[in-house]
């Protein structure tokens, strides 16, 4: 037996012995993602649905001059509540989310035929009351346009005359990639999830074993330290890879529990998402394993080596964020750079457009040097005679 | 056999250890005595080669450790100064990982496991899990793990250190075992009656450097001490850092 998988075993068996390491591999770091997708999820669609369907009540002022426009918003589901005092007061404290306010000569002006105004009180930085907001909105226009309509036939005049421009939507977003949008931050999780598996075994393999003055009389074994290393990072490895195959697995269950087919979007998580998800994230799976080794070999504690992971784990974050505050077009060589690369073929697998050979070969060979890098940093860094010495 | 010349290694602006030259024979026990600080443990890591000396040579069987440190290791059996044991393992377990470290075939460190299991009168620990093994427990599981693959030359740093009086002897009893059965033993120790009882040679060490290098007669007759507690005091200049 080779002294490096002697090493591999060792560590996979020790750690098999830790409920820690085992909780966060095989259940905090894969099952938190699709745990919270679906809940998330699942509170986003109940809310926008309910919205969508559900009769509203709004307050109108002025309900009494315009009964055919009421008459016009009880038909598409708004009801008419009695006139508040102060209307404006009452949007802003969020008492309701939208007032009508009719203008007190509306049944004269309409009589003879003139503009009449329909106010709509309203506060647009309240997201929660778009869709209301939006609804009257289209009631009432429509009504307005359905009747000047009418007002053109009664003048002998075709409709059309007062549109010369007709707008036809074409809207080229398939469902799946509509669903995309609002799954931008799935790579996110995927990223979480081998950074959590592997990351109490990289702590426990470098600082713990320091702290446990362990790494001295293992170091005088006649093994050359980066085969040590090479033990240490593949059982960090393996950790991790389970966690992620248990993320992708639990994940490829999440359209059970989501009503997608409600909002009128596609979810596939399936097999053929699965193996690409796992194939674009190998390398990040050693490069993870290796920076978390690295930092962890810098620490002196088992505790101070923690607080180092935390901020190492922000650093996934950033590609995520950024793209999600700056839409960029994706370029070829963006592909080539770890965690990047990741994100932006992810995202296009959820779209259900694919990822080219070219991209996947970028994602991998960028993703595979930087993960060498860090590897051969990790190793540096394990040569060194004072990692050894635990006093 | 281990041979040492001239070592240097300072630390910063520290010189642990300055200009250490001594040897140690096989079929022997060479203590290497010395106030805390003195340079013991430092001296001991560069002739385990976890440190490189700044200059010097370290010989362990005729082999350089600066040309091929992984041989030296091989003839090195090692009670480090850390004793760290994985606590989620079993004592047996972690004597098993050594060994297969080491290359050992399965069939030979099992006998070798059991005898020295057996040596170390540790059969009701064997199987246990490390963690919250006692002081005494957690050293001769430690020294299972360092003579698994039965080196000719053994170094404990202060292997009684800690030990309870009965943990003592038996490490004692255990140490000159080795010895007979011709092994070169180098230990440290800042423990006078120690090294007094067990050595057949006494290494002095002091401020990085060797202030005698006699056997235990020899010592009381240079320092013309009838005592060696007296001789050793005599010799270090001080009584600081030294146990009685």
């Amino acid at each position: 037996m080779s002294p490096a998988f002697v090493v591999f075993l060792k560590e996979v068996r020790e750690n098999l012995r830790d409920r820690r390491t085992l909780i966060n591999a095989l259940i905090t770091g894969p099952l938190l993602g699709p745990v919270m997708f679906i809940m998330l999820m699942n509170v986003m669609v109940n809310r926008e649905l309910a919205k969508a369907d559900k009769p509203i009540a709004v307050p109108v002022i002025g309900a009494e001059l315009a009964p055919n426009l009421i008459g016009a918003l009880k038909s598409a589901g708004i009801d008419a509540l009695p006139a508040l005092p102060d209307p404006e007061a009452a949007v802003h404290d969020q008492r309701t989310d939208i007032v009508i306010r009719i203008a007190p000569d509306y049944a004269e002006a309409w009589n003879k035929g003139q503009a009449v105004q329909v106010e709509l009180i309203y506060d647009s930085s309240r997201r929660d009351a778009s869709t209301p907001v939006q609804r009257v909105r289209s009631v009432v226009e429509s009504y307005g346009r359905r009747e000047g309509a009418m007002r053109l036939i009664a003048r002998g005049l075709a409709p059309i005359t007062a549109w010369p421009v007709q707008v036809a939507d074409r809207d080229q977003a398939t469902s799946q990639s509509r669903s995309a949008l609002m799954f931008s931050f799935l790579p996110y999780f995927f990223v979480l999830t081998v950074f959590l598996g592997g990351m109490y075994l990289a702590i426990d393999l470098t600082a713990g074993e320091r702290e446990r003055q362990s790494l001295e009389p293992l170091f005088v074994n006649p093994v050359a330290r980066w085969k040590i290393l090479a033990g240490k990072l593949a059982a960090i490895c393996s950790f991790s890879t389970v966690s992620l195959l248990l993320s992708v697995a639990a994940f490829a269950t999440a359209p059970l529990f989501i009503p997608t087919e409600k909002l009128g979007i596609a979810l596939d998580l399936g097999f053929r998402f699965a193996a690409h998800v796992v194939l674009l994230m190998l390398p990040l799976i050693v490069l993870l394993a290796a920076l978390q080794s690295l930092v962890a070999a810098f620490a002196k504690s088992y505790r101070e080596a923690q607080t180092y992971q935390s901020i190492l784990m922000i650093i996934p974050v950033l590609p995520s964020a950024l793209l999600s505050v700056i839409p960029v077009k994706a370029e070829s060589w963006m592909y080539a750079v770890p965690l990047l690369g990741q994100n932006l073929g992810i995202v296009q697998l959820l779209r259900g457009d694919g990822v080219t050979g070219e991209q996947v070969m970028l994602c991998l060979a960028g993703g595979f040097a930087a993960a060498a890098i860090a590897v051969v940093a990790t190793a540096y860094l394990y040569r060194s005679e004072r990692l050894a010495i635990s006093g | 056999m281990i041979e040492v010349k001239d070592l240097h290694k300072a630390f910063g602006d520290v010189r642990a250890v300055n200009g250490v030259s001594f040897q140690a024979r096989d079929g022997e026990i060479t203590g290497l005595l010395g106030p805390n600080g003195a340079g013991k443990t430092t001296t001991l890591r560069m002739l385990y080669t976890l440190m490189q000396p700044d200059s010097g040579q370290v010989l362990v069987d005729g082999i350089d450790a600066s040309v091929d440190p992984l041989a030296v290791r091989r003839q090195l059996g090692v009670l480090p100064d850390a004793r760290g044991l994985y606590k989620r393992l079993t004592a047996s377990e972690n004597i098993d990982y050594f060994a297969r470290l080491h290359g050992m075939p399965e069939a030979l460190l099992a006998t070798r496991r059991k005898a020295l299991i057996a040596a170390l009168e540790m059969d009701d620990i064997a199987d246990r899990r490390t963690e919250g093994f006692s002081q005494g427990q957690r050293v001769k599981t430690a020294i299972a793990r360092a003579l698994v693959h039965d080196p000719r030359n053994v170094l404990l740093d202060e292997p009684t250190n800690g030990l309870d009086v009965m943990a003592t002897r038996a490490m004692r009893r255990f140490m000159r075992q080795l010895k007979d059965e011709g092994r070169c033993v180098l230990f440290s120790s800042h423990i006078m009656q120690e090294v007094a009882a067990l050595c057949d040679r006494i290494v002095v060490i002091a401020h990085g450097r060797v202030v005698a290098d006699e056997t235990p007669d020899a010592l009381r007759e240079q320092t013309g001490e009838a005592n060696l507690e007296d001789a050793f005091v005599k010799i270090i200049g001080t009584d600081e850092g030294l146990a009685a």
